[in-house]
């Protein structure tokens, strides 16, 4: 099961930064809520990986999963929840706007000049 | 057990709402709300600082849980110094935005603007570092809402950036703190700290990681080169008056590291040691020279300003990676007057914004009121750069003196000087173009100089410039406080006993409890009338 679970992670993250780095709106998006799912697996797994074991007291029960990384996944899932929304708004308004989905500055505008050529290091 | 604490938390979380509910067609109100509620903080913050201040640690314990479980804030010298620079900072940048009219420009600016303060002052006061990370998006969030404020296209786009990169920058942290807690069992500082110091010599690469990931999140906030893409466009395109209340929010990051890296992970601790140290100084240095350089490149004044930020983030962290006592207290004094010179430095963008419709780098016709204006970015500039007479003279002095004996002085003294000097060749250059060489260009044909900007934008500027002149003056005063405050960092000892000892619920003996329940439940509650800390040991060794 550990190897499953790694590699589920990896693959998720690794996954979730190609999608990053393609600069487009969409799937950067996308990307982003790979590497979401991605850290929520990871914070599950820091607990220690337990199978059908209960995370509060009860009677009789002899083995336990740690409790606090479901706490720590649910506040996570939470704020990615809602986060992607808002870059999700976010990025409709700009796109709506500009009619570009491009993420990285683009435009021939040598104001931002020395930005373009950060992101694009 | 005092409430105090919890009030720059809670103040502004009960005022937002308040605003977009009840005060949501009426600027007025808004206003006044908004604010009366920041200079209730002011006077809240500054009775913590106080209280602070001869050494004692405050804990608020939240619904009286005790540390390892319960979150708990705290409150020493170094958060309540952080608070209050964030409300007095917060206060004029508020006048500005009211004076200018910002705030009229968008909706909700003055809703955002509270669940903003609030999220930094719970950053600063917390002493969880998942809470830390809750707080963290807390303040986040709001400064999307922020950063948008006004709309417009590029300004929507430079918001993607930003809220894109800080969504990274959060999914990083959440792996840190997956890993410190599968190392640890823990992310309550304190705590924390004391199970780092049990970590054997043997085992000691997940640590390792842990601690170089949450490094880079910081650094991500701190704005530290090669994490530091996000600032600039992000900076340059907010509202003026977000772009100054952002000046806290990199000092957000420096205070992170000050406080993980001396608390949790100090210099002498055998697992880390020498890491951060190793990491953060090459890249401090280079952050001082690219931001300088970027001051000397901009051919926009907000780029250059965004550009000073992260020249100045560059030398807070030359001092912090010291880590000796000199160069934190360097640090810290460096922290303060850099929040308030790039705050003012973004007003007075706005203002030569006010005066015409761009802020290219070229001679145009003079901006209404600019010799005052002119002046204003005459002070302002010299405090950025750091020449005498004003506080970031005095600040430089202080880290050039903190490397001193140390093995890196020669990088330090070489950098820190030659990008004082870049620096210094960008601003006189920008103030002379932009209001020297302005004198010689008449108006266009039928162009009227736009209005003056209102008294109320002058008063915030200059009342950020006259604290940094008061700064200056009582610089040692204020030195030696930040030594103290320093010494507290490098003596852990009653930080660490105060929020791991301090009881709590868990630890009061439960009085009608019958100790032969007959199963588990009654074994597991008789382990509860020892310290609950302890409970949080055995269980975290069986996870193991």
């Amino acid at each position: 099961m550990e190897l499953l679970v790694a590699s589920a992670i990896g693959i998720l993250t690794a996954a979730g930064l190609y999608l990053v780095l393609r600069l487009r709106t969409f799937p950067v998006i996308m990307g982003m809520s790979l590497l979401t799912y991605a850290v929520n697996v990871f914070l599950f797994a820091s607990g220690r990986l337990t199978v059908g074991a209960p995370p509060i007291l009860q009677k009789g029960v002899e083995t336990y999963t740690d409790p606090l990384p479901q706490a720590l996944v649910l506040t996570a899932i939470v704020i990615s929840f809602g986060m992607t929304a808002v870059i999700v708004m976010i990025a409709l308004g700009a796109y709506l706007g500009s009619d570009d989905d491009h993420v990285d500055d683009i435009d021939e505008d040598d104001t931002s000049g020395t930005s373009v050529q950060g992101d694009r290091a | 057990m005092s409430h105090w604490i919890i009030l720059p938390v809670v103040l502004p979380a009960i005022l937002a709402p308040f605003i977009v509910l009840a005060a949501r067609y009426h600027i007025g109100i808004q206003r006044a709300v908004s604010v009366a509620g920041v200079m209730s903080l002011i006077v809240i913050a500054a009775g913590l600082a106080w209280q602070a201040s001869d050494g004692t640690i405050t804990l608020y314990q939240l619904s009286d849980w005790a540390a390892p479980f319960g979150i708990v804030l705290v409150a020493d010298r170094l958060s309540t110094l952080m608070v209050l620079l964030t409300a007095v900072l917060a206060l004029f940048v508020l006048l500005y935005a009211i004076g200018s009219g910002w705030d009229n420009r968008g909706r909700h600016f003055h809703a955002l603007y509270q669940f903003q303060l609030m999220g930094i002052m719970g950053a600063f006061l917390t002493g969880d570092l998942f809470n830390l990370f809750v707080f963290f998006e807390v303040l986040l969030i709001a400064s999307y809402g922020l950063m948008i404020h006004a709309g417009g296209n590029v300004r929507l786009r430079a918001g993607v950036q930003y809220v894109l990169f800080n969504l990274l920058g959060s999914t990083l942290f959440l792996f840190a703190l997956g890993s410190i807690y599968a190392e640890t069992g823990t992310l309550n500082m304190a705590d924390l700290a004391e199970r780092a110091q049990m970590i054997g010599a043997d085992s000691t690469a997940g640590i390792r990681i842990a601690a170089v990931l949450l490094l880079l999140v910081f650094a991500i906030k701190a704005a530290v080169v090669p994490l530091h893409f996000w600032l600039p466009s992000s900076y340059a395109e907010a509202p003026a008056p977000v772009a100054a209340l952002f000046a806290i929010m990199t000092k957000v990051g420096a205070y992170a590291i000050i406080r993980v890296y001396t608390i949790v992970f100090p210099p002498d601790l055998a697992v880390t040691a020498d890491l951060h140290g190793a990491l953060l100084l090459p890249a401090a240095l280079v952050s001082l020279a690219i931001g300088m350089i970027g001051v000397l490149a901009a051919r926009k004044l907000d780029r250059l300003v965004a550009f000073a930020v992260i020249g100045s983030m560059g030398m807070v962290m030359v001092a912090i990676s010291l880590f000796t006592q000199a160069g934190i207290a360097a640090a810290l004094y460096y922290i303060v007057h850099s929040t308030l010179a790039a705050g003012a430095l973004f007003l007075i963008t706005d203002l030569v914004r006010a005066g015409r419709d761009n802020l290219d780098l070229r001679a145009q016709p003079p901006v209404s009121g600019a010799a005052l204006t002119a002046a204003m970015f005459f002070v302002a500039g010299i405090a950025m750069v750091g020449v005498p007479p004003l506080s970031g003279f005095v600040g430089k002095l202080l880290i050039l003196d903190a490397s001193f004996g140390t093995e890196s002085v020669v990088w330090v003294w070489a950098i820190v000087l030659g990008a004082s000097l870049i620096s210094l060749v960008g601003f006189a250059r920008a103030g002379s173009t932009l209001f020297w060489k302005a004198e010689s260009v008449p108006y266009a044909e039928g162009v009227e100089p736009a209005p003056h900007p209102s008294g109320l934008s002058y008063v915030a500027v200059g009342g950020l410039l006259g604290l940094l002149v008061l700064y200056t003056v009582f610089a040692g005063k204020a030195h030696e406080y930040m030594s103290r405050t320093s010494a507290q960092l490098f003596a852990p000892g009653p930080y660490i006993s105060k929020v791991v000892n301090t009881p709590g619920k868990l630890t009061r003996p439960k009085p009608a409890k019958v100790p032969n329940a007959e199963d588990g439940q009654g074994d597991e509650s008789s382990h509860g009338t020892d310290a609950a800390h302890d409970d949080g040991h055995t269980n975290a060794e069986e996870g193991h």
